[in-house]
């Protein structure tokens, strides 16, 4: 029996000491982080988590920020909403953090807003959809380009090429999903006509049959498929098994460079629209983004041996507005910082030139967005977008 | 000592006293929120333990339980303007009737077919939660109002773990009061011999089904105060991986053992958070500690230390 | 007709997908009883190490033979040091051990390797057959046939050897088996090797039709598992079939129905034939003894 106590006491002390462990260095600025580092959403997770610890010990190597050093605390939530929540808490409660750049999926984004709203931490998303920023909520912003504009975008390419009857493919995963949902609700406004809808599982390994049906549906001018992951790699591959030669369009949610290699020769002539991220090395010399993007990529491949996706350059920009916005405001003070990330004008970031109002926590517009066309087995630039 | 241990209350004050001097030990509000967690999960434990380890059928589908509780919360409220507690009762009840229907025809199935069947239902439900945007707010989910008693909103952490922490009491003694009931001692029959217990003339189908239904209901009600105290529900609550998560909270713990039903809860909900310190090691050493568990304490660990502790009294 | 010969065509694809994941289940469960929830990672470490040989320089069928010699080590490994250690232990118990491991698995993957999704060149190049209107993938061909051919390599096995016989013998009675002199616990060694064995080679094989990542395991071992209940577990024709099946369910209620709803619909019907036919397809009935 006593050694039965002696085991439980031990573990307690344990357990006491491991949860206190990142506590001790307090004379830091606590960034928080709660990112889908594994699970399906691992792919958005993981080059964000890069980023951040990149960037974080390229501050302080340069002295950090007003002074203060940075402390980064990333939890992954798996992919759980639910998770998310609980490692909001803790980063709230226990790390005492000063603000958080983070939430890799809208769930986990949308799980933690009453949290960081209840305990005012400014809090930048990751995220995706319109909904975390629109109802505006006063300490909540977000650096990617919303699914909107995407479809936007998309239906803007298609009218100048005067194709206006289209068919969708869409992933049931949450991006996709909400991807599709902003693309019916923006169409009748774009002149766009959707005349057949189909989807597929974010794990599946064959749409034919879908993709049967969109072929044989008479008067569809062009194909459009919001999805992640591999399923718009398999679709364009499938795509060609099946000799289909409408234009297909993917969307932002595959941008990064390994579709290209997934798909291989399917993928050319695909289209879709991106930050100007991925074309970096194309941009012309003058344009405003250049350098900030060749600089990050230079430096996220240097470091981590990968190519770069949009999804890291979302990181990227969600923290130095951050860190900016701390510099403005000269002080520690969350309310400050807040309402200076809110004046944030002008930045010029990976995903575009952040122009945030009180009206809008994202300050993106279309602009931001480059239309690409795959040829070669690489990105180009489609003139005139 | 060995008199008061074979009193049915004892294990009842005990978890009762857990459940009121644990928080003297909280340091901050993310200890209530953690607790109250390992409660709520408890608690569906608990009632998928009277189906694995008392009546010996497995449910690889518990979580979709969970989710028809969960998401009873988030919907009956925002499009019929029933107050969530009258939802969280609607939910129970759903969930009881679901059970019902399903539980007649795959509940004859044995083994692991009656897994295949269950894992089937799960994921059923977490596909309908997920394709009816319309209602459900698809994959991203919906957002849950909070619980109002008496125009008093629950919103807080602690406010959540006396809520839990009560409710888990509550299901736990009426937990114990099942196994020691007539009903309960056939299912225990029905545990250790199916066909035996047929012989002998118990109505093994309808006390198989009798306590599926108790046990989704169990699960219902956990589901409901997992969306309400997250504000926010997602498709998840109800997927494979929350199923099998349950399934190892009541394995881990001890089958048959309703106090392992807490240990179990506990383990797995703390573990995950004492183990981010070892960053991306932290999946690799969960599914270790697992199996360390299962082959050392393969009894589930409240059932093998007691055996353990029973071996140092001789 | 051309479009129902694509939904056909696709259901081949999937559906030869499942099976070689389903076969997996067989051996182990024949030998052992045990439904080992780690065969999904046993499928993600063939096609991961396979994919990370290449890219280390290996040439590709020398990168494939070990990914299939690694793995085999693995699926050993697990018994040896995770399931045999818990003899006596019961199923729930045993499964719990499994699916520990393929956590642990799977978090080891994401260490060694990435979290990013890989694909591998197809053995007989990417350029669809045409027939009748509708086109499949070569790859999908090879999927299939490699189905077959283990199939019928398990049947000669398990039918026509002392070994085959063993592992029936162990299945049926551990007890019994040890007294006529079966090593029961290398035969179920043996088992898990094979399996481990027939997952790595799936994993290789369907890797350029449905590419694979470090998680890539869990779903395939869902449908695996699903597919080989459908057939009847223990049975590998079962294991086929069910295999199969699902796929096809799958590619008409994508053609037909709707693709939203395309996987619930094979999982209510898995629901009902288990229903009317409780061991599945090609099982066997176990008789309860008092």
């Amino acid at each position: 029996m006593r050694t039965l106590r002696r085991v439980t006491v031990t573990a307690a002390i344990g357990l006491a000491v491991l949860l206190s462990a990142g506590q001790l260095a307090s004379a830091q600025i606590k960034i928080g982080s709660v990112l889908s580092v594994t699970g399906p959403a691992s792919f958005l997770g993981d080059p964000e988590k890069r980023t951040l610890e990149i960037y974080v010990e390229e501050i302080n190597a340069k002295g950090g920020v007003n002074g203060q050093k940075l402390q980064l605390i990333v939890y992954d939530d798996g992919g759980s909403a639910d998770n998310a929540r609980t490692f909001a808490t803790r980063l709230i409660e226990e790390d005492k953090i000063f603000a958080m750049v983070g939430g890799s999926t809208t769930g986990a984004t949308m799980a933690m807003i009453p949290a960081f709203e209840e305990a005012k931490i400014p809090f930048i998303s990751l995220a995706g959809a319109i909904q975390i920023v629109e109802p505006v909520r006063s300490w909540v912003f977000k650096t990617p380009h919303t699914d909107k504009m995407a479809c936007e975008k998309i239906f803007a390419d298609l009218k100048t090429r005067k194709l206006t009857t289209i068919a969708m493919i869409s992933g049931t995963d949450a991006f996709g999903k909400s991807m599709r949902d902003q693309c019916v609700a923006v169409a009748p406004k774009a002149g766009i006509t959707i005349a057949i809808e189909e989807s597929y599982g974010p794990r599946d390994s064959d749409m034919t049959p879908q993709l049967t049906n969109i072929k044989n549906k008479a008067g569809v001018q062009a194909v459009v498929n919001p999805g992640f992951g591999q399923g718009p790699a398999i679709v364009t591959r499938n795509y060609r098994q099946l000799a289909i030669t409408l234009p297909l369009y993917q969307s932002h949610g595959v941008a990064s460079k390994q579709f290209i290699e997934l798909a291989g020769p399917a993928a050319e002539g695909v289209r879709l629209p991106a930050a100007a991220l991925l074309i970096a090395d194309k941009l012309p010399a003058n344009d405003p983004q250049k350098a900030v993007v060749v600089n990050y990529s230079k430096t996220y491949q240097q470091k981590t041996g990968q190519a770069v996706s949009t999804f890291g350059g979302h990181a990227y920009d969600g923290l130095m507005i951050l860190v900016q916005a701390m510099q403005r405001a000269k002080s520690a003070d969350k309310a400050k910082v807040r309402d200076e990330i809110e004046k944030t004008k002008g930045y010029i970031g990976t995903g575009g030139i952040v122009n945030m109002k009180p009206t809008d926590h994202m300050g993106l517009d279309l602009s931001a967005f480059h239309m690409l066309e795959i040829k070669g087995g690489d990105w180009t630039l489609v003139p005139g977008t | 000592m060995r008199t008061l241990l074979d009193t049915r209350l004892l294990p009842a004050i005990a978890v009762a006293a857990i459940v009121i001097v644990l928080p003297w030990f909280f340091p901050s509000a993310f200890y209530y929120r953690i607790g109250a967690l390992v409660f709520i999960f408890a608690l569906a434990v608990v009632g998928l333990n009277l189906l694995m380890g008392f009546a010996g059928q497995v449910s690889l589908g518990h979580a979709g339980f969970l989710g028809i509780g969960a998401y009873s919360v988030a919907i009956g409220p925002v499009y019929f303007g029933m107050p969530s507690w009258l939802s969280l009762f609607a939910g129970a009840v759903l969930s009881g009737l679901v059970a019902f229907l399903v539980g007649r025809p795959i509940l004859r199935l044995k083994g692991h077919y009656l897994a295949v069947a269950t894992l089937g239902f799960g994921l059923l439900v977490a596909i309908v939660l997920s394709n009816e945007a319309g209602w459900t707010g698809g994959p991203d989910g919906m957002s849950v109002p909070k619980l109002t008693l008496f125009s008093w909103s629950v919103r807080s952490a602690d406010a959540w773990y006396w809520i839990a922490g009560t409710t888990f009491v509550g299901g736990f003694i009426l937990a114990l009061n099942l196994m020691q009931s007539p009903t309960g001692r056939s299912l225990q029959a029905i545990h250790d011999s199916e066909i035996a217990s047929l012989v002998l003339g118990i109505d093994v189908a309808s006390k198989k089904l009798t306590i599926f239904i108790i046990s989704a209901m169990y699960a219902s009600v956990a589901g409901s105060y997992l969306a309400l105290f997250n504000g926010h529900v997602t498709p998840d609550v109800a997927g494979f991986l929350r199923s099998i998560e349950l399934v190892a909270m009541v394995v881990l713990g001890g089958m048959g053992s309703i106090v392992g039903s807490l240990v179990g809860a506990i383990v797995l909900v703390v573990l995950p958070q004492v183990l981010t310190v070892f960053h991306e090691y932290e999946q690799a050493l969960l599914g270790l500690i697992v199996m360390v568990f299962m082959i050392f304490l393969r009894r589930g660990i409240v059932p093998s230390l007691a055996a353990i502790l029973q071996g140092w009294r001789k | 007709m051309a479009e129902l010969l694509q939904f056909v065509f696709s259901g081949l694809t999937v559906g030869a997908i499942y099976a070689l994941v389903a076969l997996g289940f067989t051996l182990i469960y024949k030998a052992s009883d045990i439904i080992n929830f780690a065969q999904g990672e046993f499928v993600m470490l063939g096609g991961m190490m396979t994919v990370f040989g290449a890219q280390a320089g290996l040439p590709l069928p020398v990168a494939a033979l070990l990914a299939v010699i690694l793995t085999t080590a693995v699926g050993l490994a697990l018994h040896r040091f995770a399931v045999a250690p818990a003899r006596g232990a019961t199923p729930v118990a045993l499964i719990m051990i499994t699916i520990g491991a393929s956590i642990f698995l799977r978090g080891v993957a994401q260490i060694v390797f990435d979290k990013r999704f890989h694909s591998l060149p197809s053995l007989f190049g990417g350029d669809p057959i045409k027939f009748g209107g509708a086109a499949i993938l070569p790859q999908s061909l090879v999927v299939l046939a490699s189905a077959t051919i283990i199939v019928v390599v398990l049947w000669l096995f398990i039918d026509r050897t002392m070994l085959g016989k063993a592992v029936i013998a162990t299945a049926a009675n551990r007890l019994a088996a040890r007294l006529i002199g079966v090593d029961t616990r290398s035969i179920v060694d043996f088992s898990f090797a094979v399996s481990a064995a027939i997952g790595a080679i799936a994993g290789i094989l369907i890797t350029p039709i449905a590419l694979t990542s470090y998680d890539a395991g869990t779903l395939l071992a869902l449908k695996g598992f699903a597919a080989a209940m459908l057939g009847g577990i223990g049975s590998a024709p079962g294991a086929v079939v069910g295999g199969l099946l699902i796929g096809m369910i799958e590619a008409m209620s994508a053609g037909y129905f709707s693709s939203n709803y395309k996987d619930a619909v094979a999982f209510l019907i898995i629901l009902v034939v288990l229903i009317f036919i409780p061991q599945g397809l090609f099982g066997r009935a176990k008789v309860e003894r008092v």
